[in-house]
């Protein structure tokens, strides 16, 4: 007698019936694809980059890129008003752009969901504090309330993340506490509640687990909207200080450059708009494929 | 309803007063004091600088400094701008108009634009004019706007030579009253042949470039609200009616997905805020963004203090008369909370 093994299909991990939906979106794998290929760009910089992005060639200054007539073949992308090399500033543009959204993200997203679960938990007066204090942030247009920050503690890198980071936290903050209380009411939480879960527990490993969904899609474009904003404040001379290659920084002092060498303002800003666009197409399709209930079609 | 709206005012006094203490701590966590920054390079005696602190306040306790800078404030007095010597107030209120005009041209774009481009999106439903279209709104919604802003200053200035590159009107050619403060409104009172053309030609690179972010919100708002809507079984019956497309999506339709609309539109006035700074900037736009941003590069504190005071609180009250407009429209609010 032959006993038949029936074989079948493996139920789908988590990861790839995420992938599977993830991937339904031609848009949001195009732009997963833009955002790691900025990644290795930004991550490998120094090997990839032609040269230092601070040198100045003298006797090379404002060179246009390789498709416009009279380009040197050394710098592909051209050079600057000082005889940078363009492709090697864009390059650690990507760098530090990355840097600026990642960072804020993180920053934000933890801090946020500390004050958004312990208002959430707390309630009473904790809630209420914590709830005004974002109101007043929110209150604030997110550029005045950077301009406020940095006008104390002066235009830089790190100076721009802090601002950036404080304007954002309130997204986080109110997003963590209206899921957690959404939680908060369903049954496994009392069920947890009545075993004896410490509060902590509770917090951490029973309620916000449930809460990850929005909260990865808020990171996602958190990422693309500091962008943005660290870029816009670059480019009034209040963030990334010259000669950073920041790629709002660069646009700032190519005004006067703008009608007779136009690419040196284009450049930064079309790297701008190309990772940003990437990051929100990603995060589109993450939205759509973790949270059904935030598709937008 | 009273009861409603007396509640909502009553949540901002505690967000007023915190706003106040912030911009009031903001200047004195600047480094160094006031005094410091007045003096420049000349310098002043010591029996000077006791006099100046004295005239300051500077040498009374924090809380009693507070107290006067709240009592200022409550009496219109939101101190003197350092550079200029004129009060912040005045300064304020005669540059603001022109801020005000350039994002209620800017909003008339964005909704102008946005409105139809998510409602025809949501009818062709994944179609091609449907995915271009929020494709246009993807990069909108991604753009940077003082590249934006730039780029559309070198085509259509620089290249074309069809709009002006900054200011709100030729001031060689064109001069007149500012009676109102509204470049457009103060044009057309003048009589000028040709200075309203004029102003409309200043206005319009500017409105557009202010106007792009809010258009792809609104059009990808306009939409999802639409599609939502469209599920609804009064659309059905209104289709079963043998009503003519136009007729259900337009105004059947339409009707119930502008309301979370609006309210976007109206709760869009911080974004459109921060958005002038970048757009004054770029432009030179006599407004309030501009000035924001001149007061720090001169380091003029108590411009910056009273601008911001000003500008968060218009920003406070405006989220209040969106919440009191919505809980108007919809009842189910009203009680709520």
């Amino acid at each position: 007698m032959v006993s038949e093994t029936i074989s079948l299909p493996k139920p789908r991990g988590a990861f790839a019936s995420f992938w599977n939906s993830f991937s339904e979106n031609r848009g949001a794998v195009i732009g997963f694809y833009v955002v790691l290929a900025i990644v290795f760009i930004a991550v490998f910089a120094p090997i990839l980059a032609p040269y230092n992005p601070l040198e100045q060639f003298k006797g090379a200054t404002r060179l246009p890129p390789f498709w416009i007539h009279g380009a040197d073949s050394k710098y592909w992308l051209g050079t600057d008003a000082v005889g940078r090399d363009m492709t090697s500033r864009l390059m650690y543009g990507a760098r530090i752009s990355l840097f600026i959204g990642l960072s804020v993200m993180l920053v934000s997203m933890v801090l946020g969901v500390i004050l958004g679960l312990a208002s959430a938990f707390y309630g009473g007066i904790v809630d209420v504090i914590i709830i005004r204090v974002m109101d007043l942030i929110m209150a604030i247009p997110s550029l005045v309330l950077e301009i406020l920050i940095i006008a104390v503690t002066g235009p830089s890198l790190l100076n721009t993340v802090i601002a950036i980071t404080i304007v954002y936290l309130p997204r986080y903050v109110r997003l963590l506490r209206a899921s957690a209380i959404a939680e908060l009411s369903k049954d496994y939480v009392t069920a947890a509640k009545v075993s004896g879960v410490g509060k902590l527990r509770l917090m951490l490993v029973t309620v916000l687990p449930n809460c990850t969904a929005p909260l990865i899609v808020q990171a996602a474009l958190g990422i693309s909207d500091a962008i943005l904003e660290a870029s816009g404040l670059g480019f009034l001379g209040l963030g990334a200080q010259p000669p950073t290659p920041e790629w709002g920084a660069m646009l700032a002092d190519t005004r006067d450059l703008m009608q007779s060498h136009p690419w040196v303002m284009a450049l930064p800003g079309l790297c701008i708009l190309i990772t940003v666009m990437a990051i929100n197409l990603m995060g589109d399709g993450l939205r759509d494929a973790l949270d059904p209930r935030l598709r937008k079609s | 309803m009273i009861k409603f709206l007396f509640k909502r005012l009553l949540l901002t006094v505690p967000t007023f007063v915190a706003l106040m203490f912030i911009t009031f701590l903001m200047i004195r966590l600047v480094p160094g004091d006031p005094i410091e920054v007045r003096r420049g390079e000349r310098g002043i005696s010591p029996e000077r600088l006791e006099i100046l602190r004295h005239e300051m306040g500077l040498d009374q306790p924090i809380w009693k400094q507070f107290g006067d800078y709240v009592w200022g404030i409550f009496h219109g007095d939101l101190g003197t701008s350092v550079i200029s010597k004129t009060p912040v107030l005045h300064e304020f209120l005669t540059l603001f108009p022109a801020t005000i005009e350039l994002s209620f041209f800017a909003m008339l774009i964005a909704a102008g634009l946005g409105i139809p481009a998510g409602v025809f999106a949501a009818s062709k439903r994944g179609s091609v004019y449907d995915q271009s279209l929020m494709g246009i709104a993807l990069t909108g919604y991604s753009m940077p706007i003082f590249w934006w802003g730039l780029i559309l200053v070198l085509f259509m200035s620089n290249t074309l030579h069809l709009t002006p590159v900054s200011g709100r009107t030729d001031l060689i050619k064109y001069f007149y009253p500012a009676v109102t403060g509204f470049a457009t409104i103060d044009s057309l009172i003048s009589g000028q042949k040709g200075a309203f053309a004029d102003v409309l030609r200043h206005l319009i690179l500017p409105s557009i470039v202010l106007g792009t972010v809010p258009m792809a919100v609104i059009a990808r708002m306009t939409r999802s609200a639409m599609l939502e809507v469209l599920e609804e079984d009064y659309v059905r019956t209104a289709r079963a009616k043998g009503l003519s497309a136009w007729r259900v999506i337009g105004v059947h339709a339409l009707r119930n997905a502008l309301i979370p609309v609006i309210t976007s539109i109206g709760l869009q006035v911080g974004t459109l805020l921060a958005g002038a700074v970048l757009t004054e900037n770029i432009f030179s736009w006599p407004g309030v963004g501009h000035w924001l941003t001149e007061s720090i590069a001169r380091r003029d504190y108590p411009a910056l203090q009273g601008g911001i005071l000003l500008i968060a609180s218009i920003v406070i009250m405006v989220n209040v008369l969106v919440d009191l407009t919505y809980a108007a429209i919809n009842p189910r609010i009203r009680y709520g909370k």
